[in-house]
């Protein structure tokens, strides 16, 4: 039985590799933590993180956030249409946004502008040599390159998750109001009525995760690169695939806990 | 004083520094040859520490670098001087930034200060007025010296050349020669060259040691080196394509004096 020895053989090494990721990821997390409370801290280092990461990311949140808000008004017209429920298009969208779309679809598009880079980064590095540099000057590469960016992604998701909440909403108002015709007064209302401070920070709090598994994979991905110019690219696909398998597993699980939490 | 000793070091199936021995002097310039990819960066990287070994130990100066962690590895890592071999200048900082890495980072010095002992160390290797630039606007060889400045200016004790002349023009090679010898006579440092470059070896070298296939098969001075009688080395040194080291390899050159062309 070859072919079913192959088989296995394949399947054990796979499970292996899976392990061995699984480890290095978490034992990259746990330095992580260790190092971004130990000073020095690096303020330069964490701002002009904090400027690529969060504020050069601001437009394309922006369209996203806007095209989701305006489909998701129209879409819920079509049915509500139907049942004369127009005026409930405002709070399905507020919800919807802040409680899932807002974070989900903000960490998705991060991941894939600025998880990317931090990897294509990072791996360049390391195929450079740089990485060894860096310890040869006696600097620990993971305070100084996974902190400030771990740091910056835990402080800057959530703000853009807020902004993208509010775009998302304010689409769904131009198409409410101007299309739908319902009043301006009445959308806000039906916006503002049904959320809750617990919707909000629970939309956070997967942010903030979702930020951990993007700066973490990321930095992860870059580290482990090798072989030039093409493991940069392998590396920088897989950080990206990784990073939204892992954000959209991670909010199934924790929007199941919330809900069993909350009732 | 470094010492190797029995050092062990495979990666996947591929075993690259089989039980290799070396002892290096304080004050001495060691170079070390060997063909492509045979481990010599290899042997460097293990002797300031950033691979660790399956088995073996180097002892830097009384202490076994391969068994610190930390704050300690750290500590004696800044005795070190590293130049590698594509400079692995950080992109991301100006050439001043670079070269002043470990003043800015690891000591409380004043920016004054830093500026000056940078504009020293880039002097001591020739540039002048680049201070700002970022490395993406140098040529190679620039990038070497600024590598080699980042590597001087905290002045260790132990400088460690990874294929120093690799990359550079003839001419800028023989100052990067130069630029050890100097270095090995006015700072006293201990130096370790790795490269396959003879004409480099000859030149600053007051030791020989030849890598092949995971050990150290001989040491020397630059003259009982070129009257070896060991029939791998003097392949290696006279640059001959046919010997015991390219035995089993076989450079089929009947394809193009076969036949007519094609």
């Amino acid at each position: 039985m070859p072919l079913f020895k192959g088989f296995f053989r394949r399947v054990w090494r796979k499970y292996k590799a899976t392990l061995h990721y699984i480890g290095g990821i978490t034992v990259l997390l746990l330095e992580t933590i260790f190092w971004s409370f130990v000073p020095p801290f690096r303020r330069r280092q964490f701002f002009s993180q904090v400027y690529r990461i969060g504020v050069s990311s601001l437009p394309i949140v922006f369209l996203t956030a806007m095209f989701t808000g305006m489909v998701l008004a129209l879409q819920s017209a079509y049915q509500m249409q139907r049942i004369s429920a127009q005026m409930y298009i405002a709070s399905l969208v507020a919800l919807s946004m802040v409680r899932e779309l807002g974070p989900v679809l903000t960490a998705l598009v991060v991941a894939g502008r600025v998880g990317a880079s931090i990897t294509a980064e990072l791996g360049t590095m390391k195929v450079t040599e740089q990485i060894d540099a860096l310890e040869t000057l006696a600097t620990n590469p993971v305070k100084y390159l996974v902190v400030p960016r771990f740091l910056a992604l835990l402080v800057v998701l959530p703000l853009l998750t807020i902004y993208a909440d509010f775009i998302g909403i304010l689409g769904g108002y131009i198409v409410g109001v101007f299309k739908l015709h319902i009043s301006s007064n009445m959308y806000l209302n039906m916006t503002t009525s049904p959320l809750g401070l617990k919707d909000l920070y629970t939309g956070l709090l997967k942010s903030g995760i979702f930020a951990v598994i993007i700066a973490i994979v990321g930095c992860y991905e870059g580290f482990r690169t090798t072989g030039g110019a093409e493991g940069v690219g392998r590396s920088t696909t897989l950080s990206v695939v990784t990073s939204f398998v892992l954000i959209i597993a991670a909010d199934c699980l924790f929007t199941a806990l919330f809900y069993f939490i909350g009732r | 004083m470094i010492d190797v000793i029995n050092l062990h070091k495979s990666f996947g199936k591929n075993d690259v520094l089989t039980g290799l021995n070396l002892t290096i002097d304080t004050g001495v310039t060691e170079v070390i040859i060997g063909r492509s990819g045979c481990g010599k960066s290899v042997l460097l990287k293990h002797i300031i520490g950033i691979l660790k070994p399956e088995s073996g130990q180097v002892i830097i100066d009384g202490q076994d670098i391969t068994k610190l962690g930390g704050k300690e590895l750290n500590n004696l890592r800044m005795k070190f001087g590293m130049l590698f071999q594509g400079a692995a200048l950080f992109d991301s900082l100006t050439v001043a930034e670079n070269v002043g890495f470990n003043l800015i980072e690891h000591t409380d010095t004043d920016k004054p200060t830093i500026l000056k002992r940078v504009k020293e160390a880039l002097s001591l290797v020739g540039l002048y007025g680049i201070e700002d630039l970022m490395p993406s606007e140098l040529s190679g060889g620039m990038k070497k010296r600024v590598g080699l400045a980042r590597a001087i200016c905290m002045r260790p004790s132990i400088i460690l050349y990874d294929e120093p002349t690799t990359g550079v023009d003839p001419i800028m090679a023989d100052a990067v020669n130069d630029l050890i010898k100097v270095l090995h006579d006015k700072l006293e440092v201990t130096s370790i060259v790795v490269t396959h470059d003879m004409v480099s070896a000859y030149k600053v070298a007051n030791k020989i040691a030849m890598l092949y296939e995971g050990k150290i098969i001989e040491v020397g001075t630059p003259d009982e080196i070129k009257n070896t009688a060991n029939p791998t080395v003097k392949q290696f040194i006279t640059g001959a394509a046919k010997g015991p080291i390219t035995g089993n390899e076989n450079f089929n050159h009947e394809l193009l004096t076969e036949g007519e062309a094609r």
